[in-house]
């Protein structure tokens, strides 16, 4: 809380103008028409418009392909957010260790971040491409058939594959932070009492690493659910058969392809309830003075 | 270092060039990919080592794009995302430090309600408000603009946080000192606290400007026009050749040069890279 502090009646306002604005037209007015939308279903041709109630949620609740999307969503984000964060404890874990090359190694493993996700899927899409990528020939001399076009898992994987990828350096950054932050003497302590090294992380770095495991944990599953739209859209189109229609996608194609917006905006709701609930948990349950 | 175990070091080197190469190999197939000739594909199996036809493929990308699929040039949907990636870098910047000065430095009426509405933004990404955002945008003639491009994204409560921590920090002994030297609010705000958060300007601005360089669902919803084209969100149009293989080596180069300008802010920035990376999170 600021003291000293000055006295105008306008300028604050003025000084708010831009940020509200923009907030209110794009941002609380759209969400107040989707909420509005989901009550009502337009025909056809868009002439007229009934209100509906909850048709439209329960209409979801019956839908298989929105049960799936559900199911699909959660595999999705948890083995995106448990692979890229396990393989950066791990890399964090090791560059810890190091003393002289630190430096080198976080150049090297960071600049993943900067890859859009989008331009992520198109290179792993390339690299597992059936017909001329590399690892499927690899695997095929390994005796495993992959082709994404057709294989549900195959999909699935990929598309884990590109949206962790994407994801390592961030989780990587942090778990380094998180690392360093831990004193010394509680290692060396451990050490004197003849503590091994993996007895070490196990029993005292892990839990001393906790609250960045689960900050990163949350932030992850955000981002894996809510921006994960490009590496979908860029590679599988949520196919085959559903496999990897995340809610996000099945948002966007239900409102922009199918032009069933009554859907498409109760989906929205959910989504929005959804972020709001993980917003509350990150900024509730989360320590948030973690000394980086 | 609480022993030396040079076992330990060793397999700790080896699990960490293992990761850079995981790391390393989609950009490293793809720029291989970007230096071979079309037809070098067709006996189905990439390459894995550089071509000779580097000059000649970007060359062809940059000047004249794949014209058969009505895309532009790359280096049209280049300055596109410039724009787009520094008109959201610049404006959020702009637009959060006002808001954060205000918030801070002043009490006034519904002072709480202005920092909740801009609380709540965190909550409604553009993904889960997508039809009616559309409709603003179009409504608003919006539509394949730079401003449609970047306007709807640059409001942002992340930042706004981060100036709203760094000013709390200011000593209040600063804003005493330019009172008394009769400063105004606006001065006080310029010559003062503008220098004095430089650092976490430039932090947030490498942050910004990967994120609006990156931006994907948006552009591709609000540009029809190929004149418009972001680069991140042209290629999949490229990639996407309804009856025939895409032409890789192609679409490769243009994932390369996508890619490129960001990683060159990550890497030659390392540091301001890390510092925005872990400030707008806190």
């Amino acid at each position: 809380m600021k003291r000293s502090l000055f006295q105008h009646r306008l300028l604050p306002w003025v000084l708010l103008a831009p940020q509200l604005a923009i907030t209110l037209v794009f941002f609380l007015w759209p969400a107040a028409q989707a909420i509005r939308q989901s009550f009502l279903r337009e025909d056809a041709f868009g002439l007229s418009t009934t209100f509906v109630g909850l048709h439209n949620y329960s209409e979801l609740w019956r839908s298989a392909e929105y049960l799936n999307s559900l199911k699909v969503t959660a595999v999705f984000a948890i083995s995106t957010t448990v692979l890229a964060m396990g393989v950066a404890l791990v890399l964090a874990a090791c560059v810890d260790r190091l003393v002289r090359s630190q430096r080198a190694y976080t150049t090297l493993l960071v600049w993943p971040y900067a890859v859009a996700p989008a331009v992520a899927g198109i290179l792993w899409w390339f690299i597992f491409n059936p017909t001329v990528g590399v690892l499927p020939h690899v695997l095929d001399r390994l005796g495993y058939d992959w082709n994404h076009l057709l294989n549900s898992r195959d999909a699935m994987i990929l598309v884990v594959l590109a949206g962790a990828w994407s994801r390592i350096s961030y989780c990587f950054l942090f778990f380094l932070a998180g690392l360093q932050s831990i004193p010394q003497s509680l290692t060396e302590a451990a050490a004197i009492d003849g503590a091994g090294p993996f007895k070490r992380f196990w029993s005292i770095t892990l839990p001393l690493l906790s609250p960045t495991t689960f900050f990163l944990m949350v932030v992850n599953i955000v981002y894996a659910m809510f921006e994960s739209f490009g590496v979908i859209h860029a590679t599988t189109s949520g196919g085959p058969a559903q496999s990897t229609n995340i809610l996000v996608y099945k948002v966007w194609y239900d409102g922009f392809i199918g032009q069933n917006l009554g859907s498409s905006a109760a989906q929205s709701v959910i989504l929005m309830l959804i972020v709001t609930a993980l917003t509350v948990v990150q900024f509730r349950y989360i320590e948030r003075r973690v000394a980086y | 270092m609480v022993e030396n175990r040079p076992f330990l070091n060793l397999l700790a080197h080896l699990v960490l060039m293992l990761g850079v190469a995981i790391v390393a190999l989609p950009l490293w197939i793809a720029f291989v990919a970007s230096t071979h000739g079309g037809n070098d594909f067709m006996s189905g199996l990439v390459p894995l080592w550089p071509g000779d036809r580097l000059v000649e493929n970007y060359g062809q990308m940059l000047s004249s794009g794949v014209s058969t699929s009505g895309m532009p040039p790359v280096s049209r949907m280049l300055l596109n995302s410039l724009v787009m990636a520094l008109a959201i870098a610049i404006g959020k910047i702009s637009i959060s430090i006002l808001s954060a000065f205000a918030v801070v430095y002043f009490r006034f009426p519904f002072r709480m309600l202005a920092f909740w509405t801009i609380f709540v933004t965190l909550m409604l990404p553009v993904e889960v408000r997508i039809v009616p955002t559309y409709k603003v945008v179009a409504d608003l003639g919006m539509l394949n603009s730079y401003a449609g491009l970047s306007i709807p994204l640059i409001a942002s409560a992340t930042a706004t946080f981060l100036f709203r921590q760094v000013f709390l920090t200011m000593p209040d002994e600063l804003t005493e000192a330019a009172r008394i030297d009769g400063a105004g609010p606006m001065k006080f705000f310029r010559d003062i606290l503008l220098p004095l958060s430089r650092t976490n300007i430039a932090a947030l601005f490498v942050i910004m400007f990967i994120y609006g360089w990156n931006q994907y669902l948006w552009p591709l919803l609000i540009t029809t026009d190929s004149s418009m084209y972001t680069i991140v969100a042209g290629i999949k149009r490229m990639a996407d050749v309804s009856d025939a293989q895409p032409q890789w080596h192609l679409v490769m180069a243009t994932a390369i040069m996508a890619a490129l300008p960001p990683l060159l802010v990550v890497v030659g920035m390392q540091r301001l890279f890390i510092r925005g990376l872990v400030e707008t999170e806190k």
